[in-house]
C-alpha cells in the first residue's frame, strides 16, 4: 500500500497551472512536452536533501509557499531603465520583467550582421518548429525538478544565434528583472543560444530585482558552441534577498571551441546555479571563474559538472566563496574525463573564506578520470582571513572593516583577473566591495 | 611624547614584560637592545596594539592619551608606526593602493583632507628618492615575492609616506646584508626631525653604526636594566649581554638559579 504524501502547497498550487495559456500553446508537440514535464514534476515534487545533488540545500521552506504562476501585468510594470545599464556593456539588449519580454526596455533596433536575437515568446508564436529539439527535452533525473518545471511553464526567454564566422563586436546584454508584483510570484525563462562555426560572442547575463514579494525564478539555458566558436559569458547576479533563483545551464562544445564563464553571485535569498558542460569536440577549452559573496541568511549553491569527452580538451575552473554573518555557501565541482578523452587537462581550484563563526561553506571537488595521459589537479579549502595580514593593514591606519574588505576583495581577485572587459571587471570589483557588510 | 610606566605584559599566559619604564621625547632616537627572549618584540607589539598581548599592569601614554585604550588603526592615526620584524605578504592587494588607502584613512581620522591620486603620486615620488626603491615594487602586491631587503625597505618607505610622530623599528636590521642595512639606515636618518622620535629595537649593535642613537637601553628579562648613551652599545658589542647580567646582582642570581 502506498502512503499518500502530505500535501505540499507549492505542488498543489501547480495543478491549476496546467490550464495556463502560454506562448506557443496549440502546437501539439509543445503542449505534450509541457504537460509531460509538469506531470513529472507534480509526481516527484521537489527534491529533498537525500538527493545527492541537493544534500546541502533544503527546499522545505520553499515547498510550503504558494506562488502566482506568471505575472499578467508584467508588460506594464514601471522599471527605471537606469537600473539596467552596466558599464562597459553597450550592445544589443534584451530585457525580461518577471519573465516577460519588454520591447520598450530592450535595444534590438540595430543588430550587427550575423546576430539573431529574439524573445522566445515571439519565436513560439511565429514558428516554434526550429526549437522543437531543444524544447521537447525530458529531464529524467528527479533532481532536475526545476528544469522540468521550467520546461512546463516557460513561455519566454532568449533565442540567440550567431551565424558561422560572425564576430559580434559589442557584448549582448540579457537582463532578467524581478519587479514588484501583486503577491508572491513564480516566473521562468528559457534560453536557447547557438554560436555557429568560428562565431564569436560576448554575452552578459544580468539578474536584478527590487521586489519586496517572494519571487521564484527559474532559468534554463542551452548553449551550443559549434567548432571553433568563442564565447565570453559573464554573469552578474544581484537579485534581492527575497528571491529564489534557480539557474540551469548546459553547454555543448565543439572542436577547438572556447568558452569562458565569469560569474559574480551577490544577491538572492536562495540561489542554485548548475553548469553542465560537455567538451565534445577535440581541443575544446572551457574556463570557468566564479565567486559568491554572501551575508545575512543568504544561501547560494553552485554545482559545476564538466565532462571531457574528446581528445586534448582542457578545462580550468577557479571559484571562490565568501560567507559572512549566517550565510551558507555550497560548491560542488565534478569533473569527468571520459574514456577516450586522452591528453586532456583539467584543473579545479575552490577556495572559501568564512568571515563569521556562524557562516558555513561546504565544498566538494570530484574528479573522475577514465582516459590516458591526463593532467588533472583539484583542490578545495575553507579558511578565515589571515589575522596577521589584518593587523598589518590596521597598523598602517586602515579601519577594521576596510582592512577586512580589502583582504576579501583580494581573495576574490583571481576570479576576475582574466575578464577581458576592463570596465566591466572594475564594475564587478566595486559591486563586490559594496556588497561586503 | 611617549611615557611607559611599569609595564607588565604577558603572552599566552607567560609574563614577558615585567615592569618596563621608558620616556621618549620628540626628536630623540632610542635604541632598545637585549638578548633573545628579553621582551624586545613584545614591547613593539604591545605598543602597536597586536592582539594576544595582555597588559597586566602599568601604563603607556602617547602625547597625553592612553595608548593602550586605542585600536591599532587609531594608534596609527595618532602617529605611531611599527616597522615589522616580519612584514606580511598580502597577495592581491596592490602596494600603492594600500598605502594611499592607509594614508587617507589616517588623514580622515585626523580631520585632514584626503589626497587624490595625483597628490599621492607626487608624495610617493618624493619619498621614493629617499628610499632608493624601484617603483616596480609599488606596482606589486604588498610584500609579495619581495626579498628580505626589499620588505624592510618597503617598511621604511611606508614610514616615509605616513610620516609618523613615533616610529618603532622592530629588528629592522635582522636578515639584512650590509648594503641593505645602509639603505635602511639612510632612510631612517633622512626622516629624523626635531618632532619625530624613534624607538629602534635591535639585537645587534651594527645598525647603530649607521643610525646614531641618543640613548641606548638594555632590556633583559622584561625590564630595562641599563641605560646610557651610544657608548653603551659598543660595550655590549665588546662584552656581550652576559656583561649586563654580571653587573646586575638580581639578574645574575636568577641566571645562576
Amino acid at each position: 500500500m502506498s502512503q499518500s504524501p502530505a500535501p505540499v502547497p507549492f505542488v498543489d498550487g501547480l495543478r491549476a497551472a496546467a490550464d495556463l495559456r502560454l506562448p506557443g500553446s496549440g502546437h501539439a508537440w509543445l503542449d505534450a512536452a509541457r504537460r509531460e514535464n509538469l506531470d513529472a514534476f507534480i509526481a516527484a515534487g521537489l527534491p529533498d536533501t537525500r538527493a545527492e545533488a541537493w544534500k546541502y540545500t533544503a527546499l522545505r521552506a520553499l515547498s510550503q509557499r504558494r506562488f502566482a504562476w506568471g505575472d499578467h501585468t508584467a508588460t506594464s510594470r514601471a522599471i527605471d531603465p537606469k537600473i539596467l545599464t552596466l558599464p562597459g556593456v553597450d550592445g544589443p539588449r534584451l530585457v525580461f520583467v518577471n519573465g516577460v519580454f519588454r520591447a520598450d526596455l530592450s535595444r534590438l533596433d540595430t543588430l550587427p550582421a550575423g546576430l539573431t536575437l529574439q524573445p522566445l515568446s515571439q519565436v513560439l508564436e511565429q514558428d516554434p518548429e526550429p526549437l522543437r529539439f531543444a524544447l521537447s527535452r525530458h529531464y529524467r533525473e528527479a533532481s532536475d525538478a526545476f528544469a522540468r518545471l521550467n520546461a512546463a511553464l516557460a513561455g519566454d526567454g532568449v533565442v540567440l544565434r550567431v551565424a558561422a564566422g560572425a564576430r559580434i563586436g559589442k557584448p549582448v546584454h540579457l537582463c532578467f528583472v524581478g519587479a514588484s508584483a501583486d503577491g508572491d510570484l513564480a516566473w521562468h525563462a528559457r534560453n536557447v543560444i547557438e554560436l555557429g562555426e568560428g562565431a564569436e560572442l560576448d554575452l552578459v547575463e544580468h539578474h536584478l530585482s527590487n521586489a519586496p514579494q517572494k519571487h521564484l525564478a527559474t532559468l534554463v539555458s542551452d548553449i551550443v558552441l559549434q567548432d571553433r566558436a568563442k564565447l565570453q559569458h559573464m554573469v552578474l547576479q544581484h537579485a534581492s534577498e527575497d528571491s529564489t533563483l534557480i539557474r540551469h545551464g548546459s553547454l555543448h562544445m565543439g572542436a577547438k571551441s572556447h568558452a569562458a564563464l565569469h560569474v559574480l553571485e551577490l544577491g538572492g535569498g536562495l540561489v542554485r546555479h548548475d553548469v553542465h558542460a560537455e567538451l565534445r569536440g577535440d581541443e575544446a577549452r572551457l574556463d570557468t571563474r566564479g565567486v559568491f559573496v554572501l551575508r545575512g541568511r543568504q544561501h547560494v549553491d553552485t554545482q559545476l559538472a564538466i565532462r571531457h569527452q574528446a581528445l586534448n580538451t582542457a578545462s580550468e575552473s577557479i571559484w571562490r566563496g565568501v560567507a559572512d554573518e549566517r550565510a551558507r555557501g555550497v560548491f560542488r565541482g565534478a569533473i569527468v574525463v571520459a574514456q577516450g578523452a586522452d591528453g586532456s587537462d583539467a584543473s579545479l581550484s575552490n577556495k572559501n573564506l568564512l568571515l563569521s563563526s556562524q557562516a558555513e561553506i561546504d565544498t566538494k571537488p570530484e574528479l573522475e578520470i577514465y582516459a590516458d595521459e591526463v593532467k588533472a589537479a583539484h583542490g578545495a579549502t575553507v579558511g578565515q582571513l589571515d589575522e596577521r595580514a589584518l593587523f598589518y593593514l590596521r597598523s598602517r591606519g586602515l579601519p577594521h572593516a576596510e582592512a577586512r574588505a580589502l583582504l576579501t576583495t583580494a581573495f576574490c581577485r583571481a576570479v576576475f583577473a582574466s575578464l577581458p572587459n576592463e570596465t566591466l571587471r572594475e564594475h564587478f570589483s566595486s559591486a563586490l566591495l559594496a556588497h561586503l557588510p | 611624547m611617549l611615557k611607559i610606566e611599569n609595564l607588565h605584559a604577558r603572552v599566552e599566559g607567560k609574563d614577558i614584560l615585567k615592569g618596563l619604564s621608558l620616556t621618549v621625547n620628540p626628536g630623540e632616537m632610542h635604541a632598545i637592545m637585549g638578548p633573545n627572549g628579553a621582551g624586545k618584540s613584545t614591547l613593539g607589539n604591545v605598543l602597536s596594539g597586536r592582539e594576544g598581548y595582555e597588559v597586566t599592569a602599568g601604563s603607556v601614554t602617547f602625547e597625553g592619551r592612553d595608548l593602550l585604550a586605542l585600536e591599532p588603526e587609531e594608534r596609527a592615526a595618532a602617529g605611531v608606526f611599527l616597522a615589522f620584524q616580519y612584514p606580511v605578504e598580502i597577495p592581491g592587494v596592490n602596494n600603492t593602493y594600500f598605502l594611499r588607502a592607509a594614508l587617507n584613512a589616517q588623514r580622515k581620522k585626523r580631520g585632514e583632507a584626503e589626497l587624490d591620486s595625483m597628490q599621492f603620486l607626487k608624495l610617493v615620488r618624493e619619498k621614493l628618492k629617499i628610499m632608493q626603491i624601484s617603483d616596480e615594487l609599488l606596482h606589486r602586491a604588498v610584500n609579495e615575492g619581495f626579498s628580505g631587503g626589499e620588505k624592510k625597505r618597503n617598511e621604511i618607505f611606508q614610514m616615509a609616506v605616513l610620516e609618523p610622530k613615533l616610529a618603532i623599528l622592530d629588528e629592522t636590521d635582522s636578515g639584512l646584508d650590509i648594503d641593505a642595512l645602509k639603505q635602511v639606515a639612510q632612510g631612517v636618518n633622512a626622516l629624523r626631525s626635531p618632532d619625530r622620535a624613534f624607538l629602534v629595537i635591535t639585537h645587534y649593535q651594527r645598525l647603530l653604526d649607521y643610525i646614531e642613537p641618543d640613548f641606548v637601553h638594555v632590556l633583559s628579562d622584561g625590564r630595562i636594566v641599563e641605560s646610557g648613551d651610544k657608548t653603551l652599545a659598543l660595550k655590549l658589542e665588546e662584552h656581550g649581554y652576559a656583561w649586563v647580567a654580571e653587573r646586575d646582582p638580581a639578574l645574575a642570581s636568577e641566571a645562576r638559579a
